[in-house]
């Protein structure tokens, strides 16, 4: 009874998103504003309806409502009560169901908070989300339906993917789904204003917020997929360029671009076509990674179940959206005209370098992903991809990027003085030379890409402080004049310096990696082996059981020099449902460093391979990007936004009054 | 002229979408993508062993049905594979061989030690060119080979419990029966 309940309020969203995706646009043409305040109440309406389906099928799954086939293919009545609530994601037909509410949400948030917004700018917004939305809803209703029964009805479920029932990967989906969607908001901003023909600084200002809030939300959620990948794989690898994972950093890095490129429409007026370029592509890539993953095109550690009919499903909608969408922009584009000029060397310049890069970035992964498809539709030789061909292309094009954030900031908007800048970056060198220096002596000449990716992490961070420090004039006035102007400085300027100061600590993770050192032995309990100067001993091995699994815990002493450092009890975890053994491994980590260690095989004489791992500067990674993504909220907070919502509020509300 | 270029991303993504049509269209599986090789026999190779001083090569796999597989350290899905292999190594016994595809030998056997050896040999192809040979897309793909060397079926990506019960290891059975 819930489920139909569910099922037949999807149906009634899709007539709804119908509604929403034809009656705003035509009442935005004819200029009549009834019709266009139609978007308003349908996105509302759409939210409501999505968000009852989506509880209907949690319902279910917390209830292990077995007659769902569904639920039936991903649950069991044993399961942990958190991986019922998140199982209702972790498959096709209810990742796409998250996939509609959170778009549903995002048109909400636009009907919401954009009462700034002129009408017919915000009719044909949220027109276009209704047609994404619909597009949707009819691929879930027609090919992928969450609430299909299953009769007879089975006693239990198959269970989840034991790899999946874990905390990281649980919150991981609706993160990324935030961000992928979120770009959708920005699109549909980018398709609006192609239809109306007018790009702005007052668009970019609008455009803006969204961007940052889903390019925030991508971070952490790819984050949380890495980071989940490091420690229940179990061999200290933590980004393995597979298809979904670029599909989810292509349009990370189009919409890092198109968060610089929005900065320069809004300041300079110029840039414009490449931005709404930017705007559509960005979510493009979003939906071209959809259908990567979902129809089966391409091979991939995560495929989910793959069917061909999906396949071309989602084709045809890519093909209406994307393809529609950059129709329109041939058209519309070549008539917006840019307003400000500057020269190469100036800030615009820098943002302009910035695009180059991330976009060429992006082009890579994207070619690297496709590779395999490419060359068999040209009957081509057939080639390897893979960390040698990433780090072989992607690389060389990020560490320009590196380096020129640093001075990119430094720069003056028009006409910048690119010498200037450099000299004013004279401690960046000083700190970068040391710390390649001291890297060279300690490691004896090791890895030198390595210390040289530590000396790039160095000059960003020093770069960004000094720019920082610029700002409010460090040393150059009294002291409490600087502090004066700590505290006025706009949030988005804090935004910008924590954003890329979290890419300097990343990079130096990434970096640092070369450095990792690794101790694989089979022992007997009691025994011990060496690793990076600590002793890793161990102790027993124990019999535990849970709730839908058995599992052997090792216990671990790690000594350093006799003296006591750790306690660590990586598991090895076997669940009967499915037949299968997953490895939990157990990470002692003293954020400059982790220790790894992962149980193995058992040789059947009481023997037990143990992997175990030093990592330095490994957490640096995600760190990094808790901060990246903690900037882009800092400068969401920025009054700038709201100053905007004030200023164009009153006029309206003004406007109102007299109509009363 | 400066039309057409606001008509390039519209025109490259009409390609894309051909490509996309063409990867979709009926009978076409990447999981089970055809060899051009099938029934012909597999290209000839003589790598040198990964372990000990021998050579892998296709003379001398002749005489009994086998089993190729190329992997590499740095292939994320052939970790995912490993453990089917292990257990068709251990439990079912079958004549297993390794192909270490662009991979630096001292990597491929710590991924090995580290994970368990299921080959009873392994040949060591540094630059790629045995797997150029076969048509390898990349890693992990496995070819099943009959007594006479000749190339019977091709899996593409990583072995899975069902494609090893459900074709694996019938067609080994039909082979050794013959």
């Amino acid at each position: 009874m819930i489920a139909e309940l569910g099922h037949f309020a999807l149906i009634l969203a899709l007539f709804i998103a119908l509604v929403q995706s034809t009656i705003p646009m035509i009442g935005a043409a004819r200029g009549n504003t009834a019709w266009m305040g139609v978007g308003r109440s349908c996105a509302l309406t759409g939210l409501l309806l999505v968000g009852l389906s989506m509880a209907a099928l949690v319902y279910a799954y917390v209830t292990s409502d077995f007659s769902l086939l569904n639920v039936y293919q991903n649950s069991h009545s044993d399961k942990p009560l958190l991986y019922k609530l998140t199982g209702a994601w972790s498959n096709h037909e209810g990742s796409m169901l998250l996939w509609v509410f959170t778009l549903a949400v995002c048109a909400a948030a636009v009907a919401l908070f954009s009462g700034n917004l002129p009408p017919v700018l915000q009719a044909r917004v949220l027109a276009v989300q209704g047609m994404i939305g619909s597009g949707f809803l009819l691929f879930i209703l027609f090919t992928s339906n969450p609430f299909a029964r299953n009769f007879p009805v089975p006693l239990n479920g198959r269970g989840l993917n034991p790899v999946l029932q874990d905390p990281g990967l649980a919150f991981h989906p609706p993160f990324l789904y935030l961000g992928y969607v979120g770009f959708s908001v920005a699109f549909a901003f980018a398709v609006a204003a192609l239809i109306e023909g007018k790009v702005d600084a007052a668009w970019a200002r609008w455009v803006r917020p969204w961007t940052l809030a889903s390019w925030c939300a991508l971070t952490i959620g790819i984050a949380m997929g890495s980071w989940w990948a490091y420690y229940t794989l179990g061999w200290g690898g933590w980004w393995f360029w597979d298809p979904v994972e670029n599909a989810s950093f292509m349009p990370w890095l189009l919409g890092t671009a198109l968060i610089h490129s929005s900065i320069v429409v809004e300041k300079r007026d110029t840039l414009k076509a490449w931005t709404v370029l930017l705007a559509i592509l960005t979510f493009s890539l979003s939906l071209v990674g959809t259908f990567l993953v979902r129809s089966g095109v391409l091979t991939s550690v995560h495929a989910f179940a793959t069917d061909p009919a999906r396949g071309m499903f989602i084709l045809l909608l890519l093909i209406v959206a994307i393809g529609g969408s950059l129709v329109l922009f041939a058209i519309r584009a070549p008539a917006l005209r840019g307003g400000g000029l500057f020269a190469p060397l100036s800030r615009e310049g820098s943002l302009v370098l910035n695009n180059l890069l991330l976009s060429c970035g992006c082009a890579t992964v994207f070619l690297g992903t496709l590779y395999p498809l490419f060359l068999d539709a040209v009957g081509g030789p057939k080639l390897s991809v893979g960390f040698p061909f990433f780090n072989a292309t992607f690389t060389p094009l990020m560490v320009p990027l590196v380096i020129a954030v640093g001075v990119g900031p430094m720069l003056a908007w028009k006409r910048g003085d690119l010498w200037g800048a450099l000299q004013r970056l004279w401690v960046a060198y000083i700190t970068t030379g040391l710390v390649i220096l001291t890297m060279l002596t300690i490691t004896q000449g090791g890895p030198i890409l390595a210390i040289l990716g530590l000396g790039l992490s160095t000059w960003l961070f020093t770069a960004v402080l000094i720019e920082l420090a610029e700002r409010i004039r460090l040393f150059r006035i009294p002291l409490g004049q600087s502090l004066r102007r700590t505290i006025q400085l706009p949030r988005s300027a804090y935004g910008m310096t924590l954003a890329h100061l979290g890419l300097a600590v990343s990079v130096a993770g990434f970096a640092a990696s070369a450095f990792d050192q690794e101790a694989i032995e089979v022992l007997r309990p009691g025994g011990s082996m060496p690793l990076a100067g600590y002793t890793i001993q161990l102790e027993r091995v124990e019999r535990r059981s849970g709730a839908n699994f058995t599992a052997d815990e090792a216990v671990i002493r790690v000594t350093d020099r006799g003296n006591f450092v750790a306690e660590l009890r990586p598991q090895r975890k076997f669940f009967p449902v499915q037949q299968q053994t997953t490895a939990d491994t157990a990470i002692r980590t003293n954020f400059l460093a982790d220790l790894y260690v992962a149980l193995g095989d058992a040789d059947g004489a009481g023997n037990w391979t143990i992997r175990a791992y030093w990592k330095p500067l490994v957490p640096w990674i995600w760190i990094g990007a808790v901060i990246m993504a903690f900037g882009g909220v800092v400068s969401l907070s920025d009054r700038r936004w709201r100053i905007g919502i004030a200023q164009r509020a009153r006029p309206a509300l003004a406007q109102q009054a007299v109509g009363d | 002229m400066r039309r057409l270029v606001y008509l390039l991303p519209a025109g490259l993504f009409l390609l894309l979408a051909l490509y996309f049509a063409l990867a979709l269209r009926p009978g076409y599986d990447p999981h089970v993508l055809p060899s051009a090789l099938i029934d012909k026999e597999a290209p000839a190779f003589e790598l040198t062993a990964l372990t000990g001083t021998g050579t892998l090569s296709r003379n001398g796999l002749l005489g009994q049905p086998v089993v190729i597989n190329f992997f590499a350290s740095w292939c994320a899905p052939c970790r995912i594979e490993h453990p089917v292999l292990m257990r068709l190594a251990r439990q079912e016994k079958i004549p297993l061989y390794g192909i270490a595809y662009k991979d630096k030998p001292e990597d491929s056997a710590r991924f090995l030690s580290q994970f368990g050896d299921p080959y009873r040999a392994i040949g060591v192809d540094r630059d790629g060119r045995t797997g150029l040979d076969f048509g390898a897309y990349g890693v992990p793909e496995t070819y099943v080979l009959d007594a006479n060397g000749r190339v019977r079926k091709r899996f593409v990506g990583p072995l899975s419990v069902e494609s090893v019960e459900r074709e694996l290891l019938p067609l080994l059975r039909k082979l050794a029966g013959s």
